[in-house]
C-alpha cells in the first residue's frame, strides 16, 4: 500500500516534469486561465448592454424626441436615426438589433386618444438579446408615454408595485457569470486533452510499455497521471480565481474558495479518467482529437453554463446527468455565487465522485490490454 | 552531367545543436562517380554532413558546394534538388505506411512531375529489379525491414539522380537483405556509372566494398582513402581494426578484444521456458509455436530480421502480451501480468529508447530505483555505482535527448539492471550503436552474466554479436529456423562463417514463401534503353524546376487523400462527429426559458393575494413550488438553486390594494445565472402588467392610466422566436470550423513528428505546393461535412433556407478554404501534435463562441472583443449562414463577407508559407 503511494507520487512528479519542459503548453494553460478569462468576462455580456438601436422618426414631435432620448448608455448605444427605406438593409447586415418606427402624427394621435401603433423590429437571430431587449424597450416607451401623459395633470396610479431585487449579484453584472463559466469550460477542455494526450504520447514513444514491465500497476500509472495533471490545473484555477477574477475583475465571490477547489479536484478526477478512457480507444493523436472534440464541445455547451439546462428537452437533461461537467457547473454556481456550503452541494460532489469512479474502473479494465497490444 | 572530379566540396563547415558540436571545421572533397562511404561511431556528425550535402539541413557556417554550385543558395538548391536523391536514416522513414508499395513510388514520381507513361515503366522497372513486384499492393507499413529499405531506394531512384545520398540504409536489416541491397546498388551503378553515391554505415564489413572511405570521429574527418589505403596506413588487416587504430590515443586506450569466458554450471529451475508460444493478430501469425529453454546465467541470442516476431516473443515473455497459444515460464512460474514479484527479478530494455527524455540521466535512474523499491538509504549509493559502472559520470545531469545513441543505450542498460535483476530481456539494444560502444556494451553484458549470474536474453542482427552468445536461435517469419551454440550452427551448415550459415538458412526459408529475386541486370539495361528511345530523358527535370506546378500540388493532395481513406476511423468520426454534435446542440442550446421554479411567501393570505398569485401559477413560464413559511426558507431555496425567484406578499396586501394604497410586492431573484435572472425579471413584469390590465378593466377608470399607444413587436427573421432557427446557422459554422481546422493542423505536424516531412525538404516541391496539396483533401472533408449538416438542418430540424442556396454554398467553399488554411498556419507554427490539438481547440472555440455573433450579437461588441471577433473567419461565415438561412439574403447583400473570407485565405497561406521551413535546423 505504502509502496503504491510512493510509486504514484514518483510517477506523478515525472509527469509534472514533462509538463514543465513543454513551454508552449505551459503558456497555453497560463493564457487560457488569465487573458482569455479577462477578455471574455469584460467583452461578452448577456445582460442588456451596448445594444444597438436605430429609430425611424416619421413624427419628429416632442414626444418622439423624448422617446429617442430615453435609450441611455450603458444599456443602449446612442440611437441612430434611419430613413424608412434604410431599415431592411440595416437589419440584414446585422448593424442594429432593434429598429423602432415612430409613425407620422404619433404625438397628435396620442393626445387625441387614438392609440397609434409604434413598430418595434427585433432581429430575432440574436436570441440572447432579442427577448430581453424587446421587453426593456417596451418598458422604456411605456414609461415615457406615462410621463408625457402625467404632464397633462392626470395622476398616474398603479394598483400594485413590484420591488425586484437580485441576490448574489445585485447589479446582474454578467462578467461575473462569464468569468466563472469560462473557468469551468477551460477546466473541462484542458483536463480531457491533457490526460488523454499524455497517455497517447507515452504510447507513441514506447515509454508506457517500459512502465508496464516494471513492478508498477496500471492503476498506479493512471492515478499518477490524474494527480499530476489535476494539480497543474488546480494551480492555474487558483491563480485565476484570486488574481484575475477577484482582483482584476472584482467579482464578489460569496462562497468558500477552498470548497470550490475540493469540488474541482473531484471534477478533475472524473475528467482525467474520461480522458484516459478515450485514449484507450484511439490509436493515434488525430484519432484521439476526433474522439475528444464531441466530448468537450458538448460538455461546454450543454452543461448549463452556456444555455440553461431547463431549456433542454427532457431526454437530453437526463443524458447530461451522466456528464461530470453538468454537476460541476451547478456546483460552481452554487458555491462561488450563492455561497452554498457542503450541506447544499454534497449531491453534486457525490455524483462527480461516482461518475469519476465508474470512468476510472473502465479505464483500468481497458488500459493494460490496449496499451501493450498497440504495436 | 557534371564532368567535375568532385561531386561535393566542403570548406570550414561547422554545425552546432544547442551546445553540442556536430561538425567541427570540416574540409572535404568528395569524388564524383564513385561509391563513397562515411564511417564512424554514432553521433560523430555523419547524418549532419549528409543532410548538409543533400540540402535538407540549413548550413550554419562554412561552404558546401554540391554539383558545381553553392548549396546554401536557394536558386541552386532548387536547380539541383531534382538531381539529388536523399534517403534519411531509419527504416522506411520517408515512406507512407498505409500506402501500397506501388502508390509510394508513384507519389515520388508525381512529385518530380513525371507523366503517367513515364511513371508506369519506371515503377515497373524499379520494382522488378528490386524484386518487390510480387508485393506491389502490400502497404509499406507491413513490409519487413529489408523490403522497406528497398522500397525507399526505389522512391529515391525514380528520378534518375546524379547524386544518391544514403544515410545508414542497412541498419536494422537482416544479413540476407543487406547483401541483396548492396547488390542492387551495384547493379544500378553499372547501369548509370556516372551516378555518385554517398552513404553512411555502421557496418565495417560493408564499408570494405566501397570505392572511397571517409572516417569520422567527434565532428572531424580522421582519414580519407580507399579501404586498402586505410588498412595500409594503419598496418591492420581488417577495416574495423584500422578504424580503431585511427582513433585518438585516449579513445583507443580502453579498447580490447571482447572475450566470452566459459560458463559455470547452474542448478535450479530453468530461467526461461517457452512451450509452443504463438501470437496471432487477426489472421496474421506473428509468432508461430516458438519453444525455447534457457538456463540461468546463459547469454541467449535471438537473431532475425525486423518484423520476424522477435519483439513479439519478447513481449510475451515479459507479460506485455498474452499469448494466443502456448505457455511461457520465468523461473518456473507462469508469466502473469499481475505478478509483481517476478517483474522485480527481470530487467527489460525495449527496442526504441523508452526512457523519459525530459528527465536527466540521474533523474531517470532515481525514478527507476524508487519504482523498483530500492530502499531510500541504499538508493543514492546504487545510483552512484551505476553511473560509474556504465560510464555516465560526465553526462549525469544532462537530458538523454541530447546524448548520442550509444550513451543512451548504456543508460537504458543501467536502468534495466539498477534493481539487480536475475534476468535481462534486451530487444536489439545495440541497433545503431557504433563498434566501439557496442564492444563496451558487450563487456558489461558478459560481466553481468559471468560475475553476477544474470540470464541474458538478447535480440540482435549483428553477426559478431551473435558469436559472443552461449547459444543463438535464428528466427524468420515467426518461426525458429535453427538453435544451437554458434560454432555448431556454422559447422552444421558447412559454412565458412556464421553469416554465410545464416544467409543459407534465410534463403532456404524465403524460397518457400516467395520466388527468388533474380538479379536481372539485363532488364535494367532494357529499361535504360527505353528511357533513351521513348521519352525525352530530362523532360521531368525541366518540369520539376518550374516555380509552381499544379501536378505536384495534386501529388500531395492525392497522397493525403489516400492516407485519409485508409484510416476509416478518422473518416467516420470526421463525418459523423459533426452530425451527432449538431443534433445535440440544436436540441440542447435553447434560450427559450420555460418553467422557472418559484415559490411564494404569502404573509397576507387574503383573497386578493391569492388572486394576484394565480396570475403567476397559471403562466406557462413559471412552475410553482411548495409555499414558503419563513424568510430562512426563502434564502435557502435561492441558495440551493431550487428556486429561480421568490415572491414576498406583504401583510395587509389585500386591504391596501382595495384602499388604493399601492401595496409593494417583493421579488427576489437568483442572480447567479445573469441571463436567466434577466429573463425572469421580464416575465415577472409581464405578469404584473397583465394583472394590472385585468384590474383596470374592473376598477374605476381613474385608477389606471388609459392605454396611450400600442407597441407592435415584430421578431424579424425568426417569427416563431425559436432557438433552433437562430442557433442552427451558428452550429453549422462552428462544426465545420472546428473539425476542418483541427484535422488540417494535425496533418502537417504529424509529418513533422513522424519524419516523412523530409520528403518535402528533399523534393523540388515548393512550400506552397506542399501546403495546398495537404489542404485540398481537408477542404473536401469540410464540404462533405457541410453537405450532411445542411441536409440535417433542412430535413430533420426543418430550418428553412430563406435566402439563396448558391450563396450559401459559395460561402462554404470560401470558409472551408479559410479554416483549413488556418489549420495550416497552426501546424506550421507548433511542433507537437498535442500542441496542435490544444492550440486549435482554443483558437477555434474561444473567439467563435464569444465574439463571432454565433451566440451574442456582434453589434454589441466593443474594444478587444470586437477586434478578436473580426480577425477570425468565423464571424464572416456566420453572417453568410444566418443571412441565407434566417434573413433571406443572396450574393449581393453578403459581398463584403466573401471578400473578407477570400482575404483570410490569402493571409493564412502567406503566413503558413512563411512559417514552414523547407530545411532542417
Amino acid at each position: 500500500m505504502q509502496r503504491s503511494f510512493r510509486n504514484i507520487y514518483r510517477l506523478g512528479l515525472k509527469e509534472l516534469n514533462s509538463l514543465r519542459r513543454d513551454p508552449v503548453l505551459v503558456f497555453l494553460i497560463f493564457f487560457t486561465f488569465t487573458f482569455a478569462i479577462y477578455i471574455i468576462a469584460t467583452n461578452v455580456q448577456t445582460e442588456l448592454r451596448n445594444a444597438s438601436i436605430a429609430v425611424v422618426d416619421e413624427d419628429r414631435s416632442e414626444l418622439s424626441r423624448q422617446i429617442r432620448a430615453a435609450f441611455l448608455q450603458p444599456y443602449f448605444k446612442t440611437p441612430v436615426l434611419l430613413g424608412l427605406d434604410e431599415v431592411d438593409r440595416a437589419m440584414d447586415s446585422s448593424r442594429y438589433a432593434f429598429v423602432l418606427d415612430i409613425p407620422p402624427n404619433f404625438q397628435a394621435d396620442v393626445v387625441k386618444g387614438r392609440q397609434p401603433a409604434l413598430q418595434l423590429n427585433v432581429d430575432a437571430t440574436a436570441m440572447t438579446l432579442a427577448g430581453n431587449g424587446a421587453a426593456y424597450i417596451q418598458a422604456i416607451i411605456n414609461r415615457q408615454l406615462g410621463e408625457f401623459y402625467s404632464r397633462s395633470d392626470r395622476p398616474p396610479l398603479q394598483a400594485v408595485t413590484l420591488s425586484m431585487r437580485t441576490k448574489f449579484n445585485p447589479n446582474l453584472d454578467s462578467s461575473w457569470f462569464m468569468a466563472i463559466m469560462q473557468i469551468v469550460s477551460n477546466i473541462t477542455m484542458l483536463s480531457l486533452i491533457l490526460s488523454g494526450a499524455a497517455v497517447i504520447r507515452e504510447r507513441e514513444r514506447g515509454t508506457i510499455e517500459h512502465l508496464l514491465v516494471m513492478p508498477v500497476t496500471p492503476g498506479e500509472i493512471m492515478l499518477a497521471k490524474i494527480w499530476a495533471n489535476s494539480l497543474a490545473i488546480i494551480l492555474a484555477v487558483t491563480l485565476s480565481l484570486y488574481l484575475v477574477v477577484q482582483m482584476i475583475l472584482s467579482v464578489r465571490i460569496n462562497g468558500s474558495i477552498a470548497l470550490f477547489i475540493l469540488g474541482t479536484a473531484l471534477f478533475l478526477y472524473a475528467m482525467t479518467a474520461l480522458g484516459i478512457v478515450l485514449s484507450t480507444f484511439a490509436k493515434s493523436m488525430p484519432q484521439f482529437a476526433l474522439l475528444a472534440i464531441p466530448f468537450f464541445v458538448v460538455m461546454n455547451m450543454l452543461s448549463g453554463g452556456t444555455s440553461p439546462l431547463e431549456g433542454m428537452p427532457r431526454f437530453l437533461q437526463v443524458l447530461m446527468q451522466a456528464a461530470p461537467s453538468t454537476h460541476f457547473t451547478s456546483f460552481a454556481q452554487a458555491v462561488l455565487f450563492r455561497g452554498a456550503g457542503v450541506g447544499i452541494v454534497w449531491p453534486q460532489m457525490a455524483m462527480m465522485l461516482l461518475i469519476g469512479s465508474v470512468l476510472f474502473t473502465m479505464a483500468l479494465l481497458r488500459f493494460r490490454t490496449t496499451m501493450s497490444s498497440a504495436h | 552531367m557534371s564532368e567535375a572530379a568532385f561531386v561535393a566540396r566542403l570548406k570550414g563547415v561547422h554545425h552546432d545543436y544547442a551546445d553540442v558540436v556536430a561538425l567541427d571545421d570540416v574540409a572535404l572533397d568528395i569524388p564524383s562517380g564513385r561509391m563513397v562511404g562515411l564511417i564512424g561511431p554514432d553521433g560523430v556528425g555523419k547524418s549532419t554532413l549528409l543532410g548538409l550535402v543533400a540540402g535538407v539541413r540549413i548550413l550554419q557556417k562554412g561552404e558546401v558546394s554540391v554539383l558545381d554550385g553553392d548549396i546554401a543558395n536557394r536558386a541552386h538548391r532548387n536547380e539541383v534538388c531534382t538531381r539529388i536523391a536523399y534517403m534519411p536514416q531509419g527504416l522506411g522513414h520517408n515512406l507512407y505506411p498505409t500506402l501500397s508499395v506501388e502508390e509510394n513510388v508513384d507519389f515520388f514520381g508525381r512529385l518530380f512531375g513525371q507523366s503517367a507513361v513515364e511513371r508506369a515503366w519506371r515503377i515497373d522497372d524499379l520494382l522488378h529489379s528490386t524484386g518487390l513486384d510480387p508485393f506491389i499492393k502490400r502497404p509499406a507499413g507491413k513490409l519487413s525491414g529489408g523490403m522497406k529499405q528497398k522500397l525507399s531506394l526505389c522512391c529515391a531512384l525514380i528520378h534518375d539522380p546524379d547524386l544518391l545520398i544514403l544515410d545508414e540504409p542497412t541498419t536494422g536489416v537482416d544479413p540476407l537483405s543487406r547483401r541483396q541491397f548492396w547488390e542492387l546498388i551495384d547493379r544500378i551503378r553499372e547501369r548509370r556509372p556516372q551516378m555518385s553515391v554517398i552513404t553512411a554505415t555502421a557496418y565495417m564489413e560493408e564499408a570494405e566494398r566501397f570505392d572511397y572511405l571517409i572516417a569520422m570521429d567527434e565532428g572531424r574527418v580522421l582519414a580519407t582513402g580507399t579501404s586498402d589505403e586505410l588498412k595500409k596506413q594503419t598496418g591492420r588487416t581488417t577495416l574495423e581494426e584500422a578504424f580503431i587504430a585511427l582513433l585518438p590515443e585516449e579513445k583507443r586506450a580502453g579498447h580490447e578484444e571482447v572475450i566470452l569466458p566459459p560458463r559455470g554450471q547452474h542448478e535450479g529451475p530453468l530461467a526461461i521456458e517457452a512451450e509452443g508460444l504463438t501470437m496471432r493478430f487477426g489472421n496474421f501469425t506473428a509468432v508461430d509455436h516458438v519453444s525455447v529453454k534457457i538456463e540461468p546465467g546463459e547469454i541467449f541470442g535471438f537473431l532475425g530480421s525486423n518484423g520476424c516476431g522477435k519483439t513479439t516473443t519478447m513481449k510475451m515473455l515479459t507479460g506485455l502480451l498474452n499469448p494466443s497459444e502456448g505457455t511461457a515460464r520465468l523461473f518456473g512460474k507462469l508469466v502473469n501480468a499481475n505478478d509483481m514479484e517476478t517483474r522485480r527479478r527481470v530487467g527489460y530494455m525495449s527496442q526504441s529508447f523508452s526512457l523519459y527524455g525530459e528527465l536527466s540521466v540521474r533523474q531517470n535512474l532515481d525514478l527507476h530505483a524508487s519504482l523498483f523499491d530500492i530502499p531510500k538509504e541504499k538508493a543514492p549509493e546504487r545510483i552512484k555505482e551505476m553511473i560509474e559502472r556504465f560510464d555516465l559520470i560526465d553526462v549525469a545531469d544532462e537530458l538523454p535527448e541530447s546524448l548520442p545513441l550509444g550513451v543512451r543505450q548504456r543508460l537504458q542498460l543501467a536502468v534495466a539492471v539498477i534493481h539487480r535483476p536475475e534476468m535481462l530481456i534486451l530487444d536489439e539494444p545495440t541497433s545503431g550503436v557504433d563498434p566501439i560502444a557496442r564492444d563496451e556494451f558487450w563487456r558489461l553484458l558478459i560481466n553481468l552474466s559471468r560475475q553476477d549470474g544474470v540470464t541474458i536474453f538478447i535480440s540482435t542482427h549483428f553477426i559478431n554479436e551473435a558469436e559472443r552468445c552461449d547459444r543463438i536461435s535464428l528466427m524468420h517469419a515467426g518461426k525458429i529456423l535453427a538453435m544451437d551454440v554458434p560454432d555448431e550452427l556454422r559447422k552444421a551448415r558447412g559454412a565458412a562463417t556464421l553469416e554465410d550459415a545464416f544467409i543459407g538458412h534465410l534463403e532456404e526459408a524465403s524460397a518457400a514463401d516467395a520466388p527468388p529475386v533474380e538479379a536481372d541486370a539485363s532488364a535494367l539495361k532494357q529499361g535504360g534503353l527505353q528511357l533513351e528511345q521513348g521519352v525525352e530523358p530530362k523532360a521531368s527535370q525541366k518540369a520539376a524546376r518550374r516555380f509552381f506546378d499544379v501536378r505536384r500540388v495534386w501529388a500531395f493532395a492525392r497522397r493525403e487523400a489516400m492516407e485519409l481513406i485508409r484510416d476509416p476511423i478518422r473518416v467516420v468520426f470526421a463525418l459523423l462527429g459533426p452530425l451527432i454534435l449538431a443534433v445535440a446542440m440544436a436540441n440542447g442550446i435553447s434560450f427559450d426559458v420555460e418553467k422557472l421554479d418559484y415559490a411564494v411567501l404569502d404573509r397576507d393570505q387574503s383573497q386578493e393575494s391569492r388572486s394576484f398569485l394565480d396570475n403567476f401559477s397559471s403562466s406557462r413560464y413559471f412552475e410553482k413550488k411548495t409555499p414558503l413559511v419563513t424568510r430562512a426558507q426563502l434564502d435557502y431555496g435561492l441558495q440551493s438553486g431550487e428556486l429561480k425567484f421568490a415572491l414576498v406578499i406583504p401583510p395587509d396586501f389585500g386591504r391596501d390594494l382595495l384602499a388604493g394604497r399601492t401595496p409593494d410586492v417583493g421579488v427576489w431573484f437568483d442572480g447567479a445565472v445573469t441571463f436567466q435572472a434577466e429573463t425572469s425579471r421580464g416575465y415577472v413584469q409581464g405578469v404584473l402588467n397583465t394583472y394590472l390590465a385585468e384590474l383596470a378593466r374592473r376598477a374605476p377608470a381613474h385608477m389606471t392610466p388609459p392605454k396611450l399607444a400600442n407597441i407592435e413587436t415584430r421578431f424579424r427573421y425568426n417569427q416563431a422566436f425559436l432557438s433552433v432557427y437562430a442557433i442552427s446557422p451558428g452550429v453549422l459554422m462552428l462544426l465545420m470550423y472546428m473539425f476542418s481546422t483541427m484535422l488540417t493542423a494535425l496533418g502537417v505536424v504529424r509529418e513533422k513528428e513522424l519524419g516523412s516531412i523530409t520528403n518535402l525538404y528533399a523534393s523540388p516541391a515548393g512550400k506552397l505546393e506542399f501546403l495546398l496539396g495537404k489542404q485540398l483533401p481537408y477542404i473536401g472533408f469540410a464540404l462533405a461535412s457541410f453537405a450532411t449538416l445542411v441536409a440535417l438542418m433542412v430535413f430533420f430540424f426543418k430550418v428553412p433556407i430563406t435566402g439563396s442556396f448558391p450563396a450559401l454554398v459559395a460561402g462554404a467553399v470560401l470558409f472551408a478554404t479559410a479554416s483549413t488554411a488556418m489549420g495550416l498556419v497552426i501546424s506550421a507554427f507548433v511542433s507537437t501534435q498535442l500542441a496542435a490539438i490544444f492550440g486549435s481547440a482554443i483558437i477555434v472555440m474561444l473567439p467563435t463562441l464569444n465574439f463571432s455573433g454565433m451566440l451574442y450579437p456582434v453589434s454589441t461588441l466593443q474594444g478587444g472583443g470586437w477586434v478578436i471577433g473580426h480577425v477570425f473567419p468565423a464571424l464572416y461565415f456566420q453572417q453568410i449562414t444566418s443571412g441565407v438561412f434566417n434573413k433571406g439574403l443572396g450574393f449581393a447583400a453578403l459581398q463584403s463577407s466573401y471578400v473578407w473570407l477570400a482575404l483570410f485565405c490569402i493571409i493564412f497561406w502567406a503566413l503558413a508559407t512563411l512559417l514552414l521551413k523547407k530545411q532542417e535546423a
